[in-house]
């Protein structure tokens, strides 16, 4: 096993270099936000971050706690209300990729955020869907940031706020969504693809130390392995040491 | 035109009224929504894209018959838990909820406010948010045929906000993260505009959003108003307080201690609130 650095900060940086300068992302609070405030400090300077409080082009100094803290919109190129960043931006396809979480995820990367159990009467009561079903449907592609665990990747997802992949080849286009859904899964112990014919999520690369079978025990379904399976490169010096300045660990 | 807060909640929130507290992050109505808890009110149905801190406090306090959202959490920080409490157990009252996204809520402000019966957009295809929500409904455009989401209009009896500045005649400037507030406020019936400051004349600001006098129900003075939310120009988000509140919030007996201390209001007893 490698040492050195934390399973969550792998997996930050491997999202952070999914991310590349000419884009427009549209950022979720917590890792996402980590990730991409880290990609924009590294390789990847001319990100243009939206956040969904409508900060467009925003360069926050320190990591804001929630997507309205007031650093967003004092460093953004712009700040316009709720409804225009919804209609003007997101809706007409002007965003390339949304960055999510997720509390559960299954096979086809759809997304729950709502409830956990049944939806009368929950065992757990979720933040619920906020911007994510539109985001999902409308970005160019969309990057799933999310720890991998049998109680998160599940065969059968409880509520689906964001659709995915729906239940395979067709579905997306059969829903009149617009973007290519999920296009990466990142996790703390590698990274999924869905399959370009059965669009389910497949194993493609594994974190240093991580084996395909660990990651197969923290799915909740027989997860498919590529049969040319990566490893992801170390992080780098700078990449641990811009990403502990950002989260307060402190230097490398 | 411009009265005390005590008086303004007193008379634009009345029991079973729709009432929306309306920010997005940035200028909450916190001191608004404390003094509708001090007030006692109930059966209310709260509308809001975002319930945060101030709306589980509301829920907690039993206020609360209904919610309306898209999202609701204690921002950056996790879940809230009064909010949870009384989805998952009923305490101190059942809460019936009215689950939207964001976009689908934001159209639903946009078209009150345009005063049209419904809003379309392009959402929801594919989600359980549909089979849920009764007011998530499709409709074919008459010129090309596409199928779209259509969400009708929210026309809240009282929309509350806060706001950096007010003039002596009620016109309201605000600015930085401007959310949904220009809308929620269009949309109402009444509206409640608390401020950080009533001066003689408003200057402009660069991107502030002005709401004219005529569209204000009534102005309260209350510096510090959004506390611990922000109000940009005047002081800083309290990211502290709402790590704070997680703890005060799992407890119904800390929340309880809270109720009265903080806000000098009687904690609901299970079984008699409501």
């Amino acid at each position: 096993m490698t040492t050195g650095y934390t399973s969550d900060e792998i997996m930050t940086v491997a999202a952070a270099r999914a991310l590349t300068s000419e884009t427009a992302c549209f950022v979720g609070i917590g890792l996402p936000s980590t990730a991409a405030n880290l990609a924009v400090r590294t390789h990847a300077p001319g990100l243009w971050m939206i956040y969904e409080s409508g900060t467009l082009g925003t360069r926050p100094d320190t990591l804001p706690l929630s997507i309205g803290d007031g650093v967003l919109a004092e460093t953004a190129d712009t700040v316009v209300s709720v409804p225009e960043v919804f209609n003007y931006w997101l809706q007409p396809g002007r965003i390339d990729v949304g960055f999510l979480g997720a509390a559960q995820i299954d096979r086809y990367a759809n997304i729950n955020t709502t409830v956990i159990g049944d939806y009368a009467d929950p065992a757990v009561r979720l933040p619920g869907a906020g911007g994510a079903p539109e985001i999902a449907a409308s970005c160019r592609e969309v990057v799933v940031i999310v720890r991998q665990s049998r109680r998160t990747f599940v065969e059968k997802i409880d509520f689906v706020t964001s659709v995915g992949h729906g239940s395979g080849p067709g579905d997306r286009e059969r829903l009149g969504l617009r973007g290519a859904g999920p296009t990466r899964v990142i996790t703390d112990l590698g990274v999924l693809q869905p399959d370009p014919a059965t669009r389910e999520l497949t194993l493609v690369q594994v974190h240093p130390g991580v084996t395909a079978e660990d990651a197969r025990a923290a799915t909740g379904w027989d997860l498919a392995v590529a049969p040319d399976l990566a490893t992801t490169p170390e992080p780098t010096s700078e990449e641990l040491a811009v990403l502990r300045s950002l989260t307060g660990r402190g230097g490398v | 035109m411009i009265v005390p807060l005590d008086e303004g909640v007193r008379e634009l929130v009345h029991d079973g009224d729709t009432v929306a507290l309306e920010g997005f992050t940035h200028l909450i109505p916190v001191a608004a929504g404390h003094e509708i808890i001090r007030q006692g009110r109930r059966d209310l149905t709260l509308v809001r894209m975002t319930p945060d801190v101030v709306y589980d406090q509301l829920i907690g306090a039993g206020c609360a018959a209904r919610l309306v959202f898209s999202w609701g959490g204690n921002p950056g920080v996790g879940s809230l838990h009064r909010f949870r409490d009384a989805i998952q157990n009923g305490w101190p009252r059942p809460l019936e909820i009215e689950e939207h996204s964001h976009a689908g809520m934001a159209n639903r402000y946009v078209a009150g406010a345009s005063g049209v019966p419904f809003a379309v957009l392009r959402g929801y295809a594919g989600t359980d948010l549909v089979e849920q929500t009764p007011t998530i409904k499709t409709v074919e455009c008459p010129f090309t045929g596409e199928r779209l989401a259509a969400v009708p209009a929210l026309n809240p009896d009282v929309t509350v906000i806060h706001a950096q500045r007010a003039d002596r005649a009620g016109n309201v400037q605000l600015w930085g993260i401007t959310g949904i507030q220009k809308e929620a406020v269009l949309a109402a019936r009444r509206s409640l505009v608390t401020v950080e400051e009533v001066v003689d004349r408003l200057d402009p600001v660069p991107g502030e959003v002005v709401l004219p006098s005529r569209v204000v129900t009534a102005v309260a003075v209350v510096p510090g108003g959004a506390r611990p939310s922000y109000a940009h120009g005047y002081y800083a988000r309290d990211n502290g307080a709402y790590q704070a509140w997680d703890a005060v919030s799992r407890d119904r007996d800390a929340f309880a201690r809270w109720l009265t201390d903080e806000i000098g209001a009687q904690a609901p007893l299970p079984g008699k609130a409501g």
